[in-house]
């Protein structure tokens, strides 16, 4: 029992070990160095990387409250090498911040929120789960101490999320008084359809649709952005997206599987909306987080296309798509963070003529920006088009369409931000020539390799799709 | 042969010229690179006739292919036909050709000639795609590098152009999309369960006829745009006069000629039926691209203008002849492709090298250079001529086949269609004539025109590649029709089966 136990929630005990050795650190008697703490701490995260790919078993825990697969580890480790990521990339960011240990501690715990949140076999469990991974990140998105815009944007962050999770919260007592259990694996047989399920049902999904900015509940999304330090508009973008969406998949394709019929249609109205909306919206941002904030919200309603194929190719593209999104827009994000963290720039404009005096940089963007845009050979293109097939399975092509439309608005204001850095002259004052430092090199560099290797070699979705189900 | 050799060779050397620094060594890898693809392509043509001429009937030569993406039936999937071989042979011309123009481009040179192979990969890789999954990524692959190589080194509206160029080919690429999503999903389901992008197989299996008229417009309307229908022209006059010398030839020589073969290996060779309820639109809008863009070249003054919008006219004739749905038309239609892919290639290059060194593509500012430079001068008109159709060059032999083939179906208002399309070529003769006399002959206009230099050998080695494939195709057109017109017969059969079936 205690072997298993160990085993089981292995990936959640190695995160909590490492946020007791943050703690340890931080009550010591000797003074860490930013540095030193950053070396200690992109390698603690890439130990616990690579751990995630040993020892895998699956079962459950605590009667069924905590459960892994096949599948929840590799959504897991997806998320770790998210945070990895994030992590490498904020160097040039926290290296000269004062609360470096407990900006990793806040991290760390939202990282295991969303652990628990993809584990959970019980819905009290998920909605845990749920709250330990957005309360921190609102302290997080406060973490720029002097700028005030970064308290505004922690302040939207956790009114919003607090809404949406008494938006939850409604739905699951409704749930839970219709059906008299609370498992994941008992709701499905006492789900009737009956008017108060549904509604239940739609309850939960504005909740989920808050969590992963989908439109109308996106409102919080681009302000956030905007307000937060790069590194944790990034984590928000992809891992706290990501983790949602992994759950969210997951909970319409066995609690609510019954009533597909049902969330087919509001997912489809979902994704239309907000497809057009974060692209329209995105063509006027002249702020580039902003930018890539609408241009996320886009995302979430491609995403929802996939979501709404209820199939086995369903979910493993959903969730290849979040594994390359991950490469793309932290890609994205990682050039505009080390560009904000030397220079404090974070307009479009500023980008003119960056390919100039940043050539590598520059071409980190692109890259990243043509696979945000489903171009080839970018790994984004294989998962827009995986997204898309699963959807017109239902045969319904005015969702394809429409989908495909919102590609060609996309590549607009992706292409315009390319025009500015590769062709553009910029007549005021261009970003210099900037030093990039080791650590965020070695993760644009990942992103790159990400990109480019994991659309063309079939092997990494053909694993996603064989631990998928329907 | 293995046909990854076409696809690997630009990609090698696209990251050689990655590896390399300078012009000089960035030029040198660029121009062996693609000598060695029109060699390959050589060879490719030569085993293929072997091929033919031992009895080898399978409609497809070559073939090879791996699992891709298993779970959804995706392979690569490779092989070429006549029709895939002729576009090989095209674009290794036209590469190479553009590579030799471009000789002396020294801003940001390792980037430019990278993107120009980069873009070769990409159509390499479209022609002997047999997956359709894989033929749409390859489309969609050269639409970026066009992009960049506009907004970059272009000239003019360049960065209207690009953008242009960019969403509107983008725009089609996600019509073609809407009508793959289709086609797959009534494809019958094979035994793992799973669809089938395979373009041989999908032609054995039969499309519902009600999906076929769902898609076909999707599919034949997306390709369309890339090969200037009417009225998704208008990016073609923008992109191809903003572009730089090499990208405007690749644009007009292969680019187009994309939409064309996807027009008809996917659109017409797989939806057949839909093809032939779908004629007479494909037809007017053909028709009308060929007047209308020949009138509206009489109105151009620039010169590249002038060929832009005569290219769409003569993408006109290419989508007539896959209107008309014979055997001869469609055969036409191919080497209309290959005509004009050469002819215009040629003609971008002259204009390119008169602008180096007039810096000037206003008709009217120039005058009298056949006495200054005597070669580029001929070049630009054999070029014209060339374009508006003298016998002996490939223009009129191509022209000549898509008429005859349209004359061959019987429908009337196909016949006054094709005597209309005949007719613009009095127009195209109208222009082209006047562009020529008026920017070669007469007068020098201006006095600082007489200390010019005529080409240099890079220039006319790009320009005597190009002129003898038009001349050989232009003498001896049975050696391209002989190639071509198995692959249009397979297609004809195709439309012909399931007439017969239903």
């Amino acid at each position: 029992m205690t072997q298993q136990f160990f085993l089981l929630a292995k990936q959640e005990l190695t995160l909590t070990l490492i946020i007791f050795i943050l703690l340890f650190l931080k009550v010591g008697a000797k003074e860490w160095t930013n540095a030193a703490v950053l070396r200690l701490m992109n390698i603690l995260l890439l130990l616990n990387f690579i751990a995630g790919f040993i020892f895998t078993r699956e079962g459950m825990l605590f009667n069924e409250m905590f459960f892994t697969g096949k599948l929840v580890i590799t959504e897991k480790n997806i998320l770790n090498l998210g945070t990895l990521i994030v992590s490498l990339q904020a160097y040039d960011w926290l290296r000269l911040h004062k609360h470096v240990i407990e900006f990793y501690i806040l991290l760390l715990s939202t990282l295991l929120g969303m652990f628990f949140m993809i584990s959970s076999g019980n819905i009290l469990m998920f909605y845990l789960g749920l709250e330990l991974a957005s309360i921190p990140l609102a302290a997080m998105a406060n973490f720029d101490l002097t700028r005030r815009q970064s308290s505004e944007g922690a302040m939207k962050f956790i009114i919003s999320s607090a809404f949406s999770s008494g938006l939850l919260l409604f739905g699951i007592s409704m749930l839970y008084g219709t059906t008299g259990t609370l498992l994941f694996s008992e709701l499905p047989q006492h789900l009737d359809g009956s008017p108060l399920q549904l509604f239940a049902l739609v309850l939960l999904v504005a909740g989920f649709a808050f969590k992963i900015s989908v439109v109308p509940f996106h409102l919080w999304t681009a302000d956030v952005y905007e307000g937060s330090p790069v590194t944790v508009s990034a984590y928000l973008s992809v891992i706290s997206k990501g983790a949602a969406v992994f759950v969210f998949v997951s909970v319409l394709y066995t609690v609510f599987k019954s009533l597909a019929a049902v969330w087919y249609t509001i997912l489809f109205v979902l994704s239309t909306i907000t497809m057009f909306t974060g692209n329209l919206f995105a063509l006027r941002q002249s702020n580039i987080k902003r930018l890539l904030a609408f241009s996320s919200i886009a995302q979430a309603g491609f995403i929802l296309v996939g979501i709404s194929g209820s199939s086995r190719a369903g979910m493993a593209s959903v969730v290849y798509f979040i594994l390359v999104y991950i490469f793309s827009n932290l890609g994205a994000f990682g050039v505009v963070s080390v560009v904000s963290a030397l220079t404090g720039k974070e307009n479009t404009e500023d980008y003119k003529g960056f390919y100039k005096t940043n050539p590598f940089l520059a071409w980190v963007m692109a890259i990243s920006l043509f696979s945000l845009a489903g171009v080839p050979p970018a790994a984004g293109f294989f998962g827009k088009f995986f997204l898309l097939i699963a959807g017109a399975e239902k045969g319904n092509y005015v969702l394809i369409t429409i989908a495909a439309l919102n590609m060609i608005i996309s590549l607009y204001y992706y292409l315009t931000l390319v025009k500015m850095m590769f062709i553009d002259r910029n007549e005021h004052e261009p970003i210099a020539s900037l030093r990039v430092h080791i650590y965020p090199k070695i993760a644009l560099l990942a992103c790159m390799a990400g990109i480019i290797l994991f659309g063309l070699i079939s092997n990494v979705y053909e694993y996603i799709y064989s631990v998928s189900f329907w | 042969m293995n046909l990854s050799l076409l696809l690997l060779l630009p990609l090698m050397t696209a990251l050689a010229i990655l590896c390399c620094k300078g012009l000089q060594q960035v030029r040198a890898i660029a121009f062996t690179g693609a000598v060695l693809q029109l060699i390959l392509a050589f060879v490719l043509l030569v085993l293929f006739w072997r091929a033919r001429a031992a009895g080898d009937g399978d409609p497809m030569l070559f073939k090879s292919g791996y699992v891709w993406f298993a779970s959804f039936n995706i392979n690569y999937h490779v092989g070429v036909d006549g029709i895939s071989v002729s576009m090989i042979l095209l674009t290794a011309f036209v590469v190479l050709a553009g590579i030799l123009v471009s000789w002396h481009t020294d801003t940001m040179s390792k980037e430019f000639f990278f993107l120009l192979v980069f873009l070769s990969a990409g159509a390499y890789g479209f022609f002997i795609s047999l997956d359709l999954f894989m033929l749409f990524f390859f489309l969609e692959l050269a639409v970026i590098p066009k992009f960049l190589l506009i907004g970059i080194w272009g000239s003019g509206k360049k960065e209207y152009s690009a953008m242009k160029l960019a969403l509107m080919l983008m725009a089609g690429s996600a019509l073609v999309f809407t009508g793959l999503m289709g086609l797959y999903f009534n494809t019958t389901a094979t035994a793992r369960g799973a669809h089938s992008f395979d373009l041989l197989q999908i032609a054995r299996m039969n499309i519902p006829l009600q999906a076929q008229l769902l898609f076909f417009p999707f599919v034949f309307g997306g390709f369309g745009i890339f090969s200037a229908l009417f009225p998704f022209h208008t990016w073609v006059p923008d992109g191809h006069s903003a572009a730089p010398t090499a990208a405007s030839m690749f644009l007009a020589g292969i680019s187009m000629k994309l939409g064309g073969y996807g027009c008809l290996r996917v659109a017409t060779y797989l939806m057949p039926e839909a093809a032939r309820v779908y004629a007479p639109v494909i037809i007017l809008l053909a028709t009308i691209a060929i007047i209308y863009g020949a009138f509206a070249t009489m109105m151009q003054q620039d010169l590249k203008y002038i060929n832009a919008y005569s290219s769409v006219s003569h993408c006109g004739f290419v989508l007539l002849g896959i209107g008309m749905l014979t055997k001869t038309s469609i055969t036409g239609a191919v080497m209309q492709m290959v005509s004009h892919g050469l002819m215009t290639a040629l003609f971008f290059a002259a204009i390119g090298m008169l602008y180096s060194r007039t810096h000037t593509r206003m008709v009217d500012k120039l005058g009298g250079l056949l006495k200054i430079m005597p070669f580029i001068s001929t070049v630009f008109v054999l070029a014209g001529l060339c374009s508006l159709g003298l016998p002996g060059l490939s223009g009129f032999v191509a022209e000549m086949t898509v008429f005859m083939g349209a004359w061959q179906n019987p429908d009337k208002w196909y016949r006054f269609s094709t005597i209309l399309a005949c007719a613009s070529i009095v127009v195209t003769a109208v222009y082209i004539l006047r562009a020529v006399g008026q920017t070669v002959m007469g007068p020098v206009t201006d006095a600082g025109y007489k200390n010019l230099t005529d080409a240099r050998w890079n220039e006319r080695l790009a320009a005597a590649l190009l002129l003898f494939g038009i001349i050989a195709i232009g003498v001896a057109p049975f050696w391209l029709n002989k190639l071509v017109s198995p692959g249009a017969e397979i297609i004809i059969q195709q439309a012909a089966k399931t007439v017969t079936l239903k």
